[in-house]
């Protein structure tokens, strides 16, 4: 196992230009508990990459190391050839490289429109804007409406993100991250918490919102994984265990034993 | 249409008020809705509990009261450079403690105003436990002679009319819009790639400002500045308006502000029982209205604007504000 982690990142490396975002020798302790130990990943840009493993394996540690949730103990995070390992949140975001989270993370007290508005505002100027009357960010209305058209969420436009239905919020959210035109998307779980007839738009949303970007996920479901994934990244203890198309990594032994061997914790 | 006609007779009121109520009465109600509305700024739009928000009421209320007994700065500027000193102080706090949250937050902004208590208490320039006595009003742009109440009335209210349209402009723009943002969700607007830590820096600055103009105002009001009005227990009055006219509503701290201060006159003859009664009231609004006098308010028109859709009768909601409140 430890031979196949050693072999992968000279591949990666080889690959060079093409990996909008990489990390090297990715390592994350707590309190003496290595998470996510010397993790190599490079994902391709225009792929859609996901993040699989067991419970405990370290996918959502390994997520928040590469969204600058948290600090890496070890290891580099490149983003387009340039370190980010030890930029901010907020930095990494303005630069196009946008999380989502798992508990659908909108702002509850304002509409679809205000939601998507607000991420429009990054980048727009008027974040500080106290002065001014809501007249300033009119501009933007038009944007947003498209966006939320975009995602089905046209005829809420003037709803309350806290009353609408779960998937409908996922969807804003994905409108809200869409807003920000962003060149590699990181999603928490998409599909996390999701009723079975939601999971199929959900699916559908992320395949059209991948177009002309890359997409990384870290994900449960493996029917998902297995129809929208170019690419699957196998963690297990904080490592990676194998790597490949669906095809490959469904038929890897080492794969199969983690999976079906009840190594949950 | 119909609301600049309330706003007219809002308007008439305002201006006609003097003739019927005790004019002092109403200037301090005035001076705690300024107050009320900076705080609301914070809990209701911002969701940062500031539990120390009498230094920047009381700290102003000295700075201003020290300028008009020391120079001929005019009084309406005097009350400005409250505000400025305020928001000079509010800048240095914010930016020592807006990277705590929640209980925290409130610890920390308790601890500072608490530190700045006896700052003042020990200052020579404050005077200490007797307060600052006789602070003159002086003329108004340097002309308008402002020394009855009457006339003075006008003046503070002018100051408040032009604060609440600060604090309703500040809620409807651009930055009110992430304000709410952050208040709902922090990480989120972190990963928009917003700086949640510098927005909230912001709020508590215009804050603080508008604290420090209420205490300036104040210290015009009674022409004295004390220590009281830098203690803790004005932070804890505030905070109770704030929740008894409605959190996070925009006409909330004005209606807290006037039932704490009516209250307070009213049952001011019953000694310590006025605090009683302050207490129950706060606990009844805590436990069954939780969303203020102005949001159950609200709760209670929409309530019948369904009701009506749905039986195609309208009621009438005049009778029942009476029901409304805490």
């Amino acid at each position: 196992m430890n031979a196949s982690a050693a072999v992968l990142p000279r591949d990666n490396v080889a690959a060079g230009a093409d990996n909008v975002l990489e990390a090297r020798g990715l390592t994350k302790v707590f309190g003496g508990f290595a998470a996510v130990k010397g993790v190599n990943l490079a994902v391709r840009r225009g792929s859609i990459h996901a993040l699989i493993g067991p419970n405990g394996a370290g996918k959502t540690t390994c997520f928040n190391l590469l969204t600058k949730t948290l600090v890496p103990t070890e290891g580099r995070i490149l983003f387009d050839g340039e370190d980010i390992s030890s930029l901010r949140t907020s930095e990494v975001a303005r630069r196009g490289l946008v999380r989502s989270f798992q508990i659908s993370a909108t702002f509850p007290n304002l509409t679809a429109r205000e939601n998507v508005r607000v991420a429009l505002q990054s980048s727009f100027g008027t974040a500080y804007h106290f002065w001014r009357s809501l007249r300033a960010v009119a501009p933007l209305n038009a944007r947003a409406d498209e966006l939320l058209e975009q995602v089905g969420l046209a005829g809420s436009r003037d709803t309350p993100a806290a009353e609408l239905s779960y998937g409908k919020k996922r969807a804003l959210e994905i409108a809200t991250t869409l807003a920000l035109e962003p060149r590699v998307m990181l999603l928490d779980e998409p599909t996390a918490g999701m009723g079975h007839e939601d999971v199929e738009p959900i699916t559908d949303l992320i395949r059209n919102a991948a177009v002309g970007r890359t997409v990384l996920l870290v994900e449960h479901n493996l029917s998902v994984v297995s129809t929208l994934c170019d690419k699957i990244t196998v963690l297990q203890y904080g490592q990676v265990l194998a790597e490949g198309n669906y095809a490959e990594v469904s038929n890897d032994p080492a794969v199969v034993t983690a999976y079906m061997g009840g190594v949950d914790e | 249409m119909p609301r600049l006609l309330l706003l007219a007779i809002i308007a008439a009121a305002a201006l006609a008020a003097p003739f019927y109520f005790y004019s002092v009465t109403l200037m301090t109600i005035m001076c705690f809705v300024v107050f009320a509305c900076s705080f609301n700024l914070l809990l209701g739009y911002t969701g940062l509990l500031c539990f120390g928000h009498a230094m920047f009421f009381g700290g102003a209320a000295y700075v201003t009261g020290y300028l008009l007994k020391t120079t001929s700065l005019s009084t309406e500027l005097a009350v400005l450079a409250g505000g400025a000193a305020a928001g000079v102080l509010g800048a240095l706090i914010g930016f020592l403690t807006m990277k705590r949250q929640g209980i925290q937050f409130a610890m920390i902004t308790l601890a500072f105003s608490q530190f700045i208590y006896f700052v003042f208490l020990q200052a020579p320039f404050t005077g200490g436990e007797d307060g600052m006595q006789a602070i003159p009003r002086n003329a108004l742009f340097g002309v308008v002679d402002i020394t009855s109440n009457l006339t003075f009335y006008y003046v503070v209210l002018a100051i408040t009319a032009l604060c609440v349209f600060v604090y309703y402009r500040v809620v409807h723009s651009p930055y009110g819009e992430v304000l709410k943002a952050v208040r709902d969700n922090q990480p989120r607007v972190e990963s928009l790639g917003l700086d949640p830590e510098k927005i909230k820096l912001v709020a508590f600055i215009i804050s603080a400002a508008m604290a420090g103009i209420a205490g300036g105002m104040k210290a015009t009001v009674y022409q004295f500045a004390t220590l009281t009005d830098a203690s803790w227990p004005i932070s804890g009055e505030v905070i109770l308006m704030t929740l008894l006219g409605g959190l996070g509503t925009l006409t909330g701290p004005v209606f807290g502000a006037a039932i704490i201060i009516l209250l307070n006159d009213y049952l001011a003859g019953f000694g310590e029982w006025a605090l009683v009664s302050q207490g129950v009231i706060f606990l009844v609004v805590i436990v069954f209205f939780r969303r203020g006098f102005v949001g159950e308010l609200a709760a209670f028109k929409r309530y019948l604007a369904r009701r009506s859709a749905r039986h195609g009768t309208a009621a009438a909601p005049g009778a029942k504000t009476a029901e409304a409140r805490g």
